[in-house]
């Protein structure tokens, strides 16, 4: 919670008493007997028998037993000799300014050789819900500079908009990209990166961190890395350890964030390790029946609040398991995120970059960030008009496979061209490549054109009249 | 009082609950967190806790409150917004700030707010339950009716004219077992429906002013309807659609497990928008539930039935109420989450076995009525639920359950969607059963025809997509004109008529009476098209016609203009039409 306020304190145990009364481990799981009242949720030191401690969390506690998760391996720990100590608090993070600049791993603890980080405000890392009353409608528009983002599926202050890619898709590079180049027109406020990796390769994470240098942002990003070598289960805490570090920078401190989180493919399949490892109820594919409500406790805590000036802005990347969008983790964050922004292995062969597939990409938040004053008038119109007009264009390429594009008619053949020249003048870019929201709408508009003004039902005449650009032919 | 003996997630095991009764609401620990029994074995009891348990330990204390859980209605409901167990959240945001806390309890209605009485019950009447004693001015739409509470009935000793607060007391009633005062507000146990006298038959649509929906799959005052689509499809801008544009008094509007910041665009469109008939603003007859994702699971499965129980309480003053329900997946994932972690066997795909009686049960509650009053008043409450199916798949278990009990089925699709066709509602799947039952009303209060130009609509659009099986094999300009005039004009209905922009400000509402004028256009069109051709027109030709044009502009009509620019553009139609067969 980074409210100020804090909740009332659950009532502590005096002195943690070392319990050695483990009698059975499985998997990421200890099962501690005799244990009388451990509190749901409350922390807990485990020391092994070479003195090596390790974090755990509890999971379900009941009278005489606590079942407890460990963050890490359990490689090492054997019944009779590994103490556990209760710790009589929930997990909590030590925020502070300080912490802009550092690389954390996945529980908080630095990891680039610097100091611990020591504040008297240590928040809870398991958010308070954000009450829906306070909550401000996310209305200012972020320019990324990619077209197809800014264009067709607009990211506003305050969205969660998630990527959904593949292996071997290069949405990192498009989160880069984002990262370097999202801003809000004619403004420079208090921005800043929170940046969350969960079981992503060290590669990508150096990818991550050199342009983060490169472009001056290390001083501006906080790092939470748990590499793939690191312990899986660590990947539950990291996410909540970022977000709390987000909302204490945004709420506290005015910042803008933007808060990046890969792979969440990972982070759901330590939960699932966890749900069997308890021998629970499988939902679809073997995921907890809860996993719909557990990832919306992460990406709900996007947004902005009435009065306060700072703003989570949630940019979480997933990768779907063999492109299926159907796939539960996508599916599940689809139905949170408001939206989604789709890598496309289709137009990655065909040399696109950035493959995004707009039409199964969205932004629900649009429409609150475009239009006059925002963006310009035209934008809607223009966003809807494309959307139609390359739909149609694919659906004449796959026809003009079968029947040869000489059985299209005219209108069809323009369809055609509209979607050959929407890939590879409008979607495509040179990776450094920033362009305004104008740039972008001229070359819509340049593309659009081609169309005669009765194909244009999408746009009002006056807009036609206005920005229709009249053909030199 | 009893103790803890067991915490996992929302689920609390308390030993030594004497004299504990199923369903009632508890207050576990220090900070009082307020759960429900949901299962007793002897003096042990399994609760499902409305919020967080993170710090709960065995050994904290479990109390019985002794009472099920309950809504409190009165004056005041309307205009509010609460959270799964009808605690408001403004109240909550005053004392607790920007982040709900744990354990805060919030009285549902404002207790020291005015309300102006006006008896109409004379003392000394013999009242009966349901019987209105009086009424309260609640909002400027909404004539709030005091009525005699359940259970209660007998001579009306006194009744009294003035400003009362819900908990003063208005008059008494002597009943045979002594006597009982009457106040503003009355409790309800939400799981358990407010009794009625009779249902009564489906006979008066309600109108929503979304063309695909009035036109094509009408649903009918007190009719149950359902919204499945994967996400992305437009369900929530469908089920805000409705809330903000059908013809009822009173609208409920449950966010059940939905993003937060959908409701705040709710909070903050809503009370800018006018209600069509009278002009005021949309919030005054509206009550929003949001119990949104992150928001604990217990309270989520709890939201549909407080949102009933309000919806139910308007219908009893003679309201037609509309309750959207978004979603109800996320309610019976709830009930999935719960289940599980009380490790009971699991039916079809990890949901509990008795999902189908719970979701037929709810949907039950909907429906046209005569209230329990004297004068048998009748009132309705329209139930839409959107379903969002994992995946898309509509043979998943909770579309499967909704639509065997719902009457229509407005089936999203995701291929419409993507290709911005909007309301992404598919018109070859989807279905309304309570057509028939709304002919008379299509007759006597629209128009003679409506009915066969809508059945003439659906079929060229069926014919459309047995056409379009040819055109994927052999190419547009193999068909013989009459088939290309058949395309054309179901490419009409398509873009023209059932595509409708929910944010263009003309758009977004149609009246019904102009959807006929439309619908009767476009179909005259084809009629002259297929006369124009059987004279040796060409499509090409009529297509380039002006009043085809005005035709695809027509939604963009005011209703103000209505009939004098339809009636011109049926002249301009028929002979101009008719023209390009003579030229030919």
């Amino acid at each position: 919670m980074a409210s100020t306020k804090q909740a009332p304190k659950a009532p502590t145990v005096d002195i943690p008493v070392d319990y050695r009364t483990i009698d059975r481990i499985s998997g990421p799981l200890l099962f501690v007997q005799g244990v009388a009242n451990a509190a749901y949720g409350e922390i807990v030191e485990i020391a092994l028998p070479d003195g090596t401690r390790r974090q755990g969390q509890v999971l379900d506690s009941r009278k005489g037993l606590a079942i407890v998760q460990v963050f890490g391996p359990t490689m090492g720990m054997n019944v009779n000799q590994t103490s556990v100590k209760f710790l009589g608090e929930v997990a909590r993070l030590p925020v502070s300014d300080a912490m802009l600049g550092r690389v954390f791993n996945g529980l908080g603890e630095p990891r680039d050789g610097g100091p611990k980080i020591v504040s008297d405000q240590r928040l809870e890392i398991v958010g308070n819900a954000m009450n829906p009353y306070s909550r401000e409608e996310p209305s200012e528009f972020i320019q990324t500079g990619l077209s197809n983002i800014d264009v067709m599926n607009t990211l506003v202050r305050g969205q969660k908009l998630p990527i959904f890619s593949g292996a071997g898709l290069p949405h990192n590079q498009i989160a880069a990209q984002i990262v370097r180049q999202a801003k809000l027109r004619n403004s420079s406020e208090n921005f800043a990166v929170v940046f969350a990796a969960m079981g992503i390769t060290s590669e990508e994470a150096n990818f991550f961190l050199k342009e983060f240098e490169s472009t001056g942002a290390l001083e501006r990003t906080v790092v939470f890395l748990n590499l793939s070598s690191d312990p899986s289960m660590e990947r539950v805490i990291t996410p909540r350890m970022a977000l709390t570090t987000a909302e204490f920078l945004a709420y506290e401190r005015d910042m803008h964030i933007l808060v990046v989180l890969t792979d969440m493919t990972n982070y759901c399949e330590a939960l699932r390790e966890i749900a069997s490892a308890r021998e629970e109820v499988p939902g679809r594919r073997g995921y907890p029946g809860y996993l719909y409500t557990d990832l919306a406790t992460l990406y709900e805590r996007a947004g902005k609040i009435h009065g306060r000036k700072g703003s989570i802005t949630q940019l979480p990347i997933l990768t779907m398991p063999a492109d299926d969008i159907t796939h539960p983790i996508p599916d599940l964050t689809g139905y949170i995120t408001e939206g989604q922004i789709v890598a496309s292995r289709d137009l990655q062969r065909r040399g696109v970059y950035p493959p995004i597939d707009v039409l199964t990409s969205l932004s629900r938040l649009m429409n609150q960030g475009i239009g006059k004053g925002r963006t310009r008038e035209d934008h809607r119109g223009v966003a809807d008009q494309l959307y139609a007009s390359y739909a149609t264009g694919k659906d004449q390429r796959a026809l003009s496979a079968i029947v040869g594009e000489d059985s299209l008619s005219a209108v069809d053949r323009i369809y055609l061209k509209i979607a050959e020249r929407f890939e590879n003048e409008f979607v495509n870019q040179r990776p450094d490549e920033d362009r305004s929201i104008d740039e972008s709408l001229a070359i819509a508009w340049d593309i659009l054109s081609e169309l005669p003004d009765a194909e244009l039902k999408r746009l009002k005449p006056e807009f036609i009249a206005k920005y229709r650009v009249k053909s030199a032919a | 009082m009893g103790t803890v003996a067991r915490v996992s997630g929302p689920v609390v095991v308390a030993e030594g609950l004497t004299g504990a009764k199923m369903f009632d609401v508890v207050r576990v620990g220090e900070l009082g967190l307020v759960g429900e029994i949901i299962r007793l074995v002897g003096e042990t009891a399994t609760v499902q806790v409305y919020e967080d348990t993170t710090g709960v330990r065995p050994g904290d204390k479990v109390e019985s409150t002794g009472q099920a859980l309950s809504v409190e209605l009165g004056p005041g409901l309307l205009k509010s917004i609460y959270d799964g167990v009808q605690r408001p959240l403004d109240v909550l945001q005053k004392n607790l700030g920007d982040f709900i806390t744990r354990g805060f309890v919030a009285a549902p209605l404002d207790e020291t707010k005015k309300w102006e009485f006006t008896p109409t019950a004379k003392v000394g009447s013999e009242v009966t339950p349901g019987a209105i004693l009086g009424t309260v001015q609640e909002t400027p739409l909404i004539l709030h009716k005091i009525m005699v509470p359940h259970g209660i009935s007998g001579t009306l000793e006194d009744l009294k004219a003035g400003s009362f607060t819900i908990r003063e007391t208005i008059g008494t009633v002597r009943t045979p077992s002594g006597r009982q005062p009457l106040g503003l507000s009355q409790k309800w146990v939400v799981r358990i429906p407010r009794p009625v006298q009779q249902k009564l038959a489906p006979g008066i649509p309600l109108v929503t002013g979304q063309r695909v929906i009035d036109t094509f799959f009408p649903i009918a005052k007190g009719g149950t309807a359902c919204i499945p689509g994967p996400f992305g499809s437009g369900k929530t801008v469908c089920q805000q659609q409705l809330a903000k544009w059908s013809d009822a008094d009173v609208v409920v509007y449950v966010g059940c497990g939905e993003r937060g910041n959908e409701m705040t665009e709710v909070l903050a469109t809503f009370p800018n928008l006018q209600d069509p008939k009278s002009g005021r603003p949309l919030m005054e007859r509206t009550i929003l539930i949001a119990n949104t994702s992150n928001m604990p699971v217990a309270a989520r499965e709890a939201s549909v039935y407080t949102g009933i129980t309000l919806a139910e309480y308007y219908r009893d003053m003679g309201y037609d109420v509309a309750l959207m329900a978004d979603s109800t997946s996320r309610w019976a994932e709830a009930m999935r989450e719960i289940s599980g972690r009380l490790e009971e066997m699991p039916g079809e795909e990890g949901y509990p076995a008795y999902l189908g009686r719970r979701v037929a049960e709810f949907y039950e509650r909907a429906g046209r009525v005569v209230t329990v009053s004297p004068e048998a008043r009748p009132g309705s409450v329209t139930v839409v639920g959107a379903v969002s199916p994992p995946g898309g798949d509509f043979s998943e278990p909770v579309s499967q359950n909704t639509l065997r009990v719902t009457r229509v089925f407005w089936a999203l699709d995701a291929s419409l969607a993507s290709r911005r066709h909007f309301p992404a509602i598919n018109w070859l799947q989807s279905y309304s059963l309570y057509v028939g039952d709304l002919a008379p009303w299509y007759k006597d209060s629209l128009a003679g025809d409506f009915v066969q130009l809508r059945q003439k609509a659906l079929e060229t659009l069926q014919k459309e997509s047995e056409l379009q099986e040819i055109v994927q094999l052999v190419g547009v300009d193999a068909l013989p004109e009459r088939e290309k005039g058949i395309l054309d004009v179901s490419r009409m209905i398509r873009e023209d008529y059932l595509q409708q922009s929910a944010y263009d400000d003309v758009d977004t509402y149609t009246s019904i009476g102009k959807q006929y004028r439309m619908l009767r256009a476009i179909l005259t069109f084809g009629d002259r098209e297929q006369e124009a051709i059987a004279k040796g027109a060409l499509v090409g030709d009529i297509q380039k016609l002006p009043v085809r044009q005005k035709l695809s502009r027509m939604k963009w009509i005011p209703e103000a203009e209505l009939k004098a620019q339809f009636d011109a553009m049926d002249t301009e139609m028929t002979t101009s039409v008719a023209a390009t067969a003579a030229g030919g």
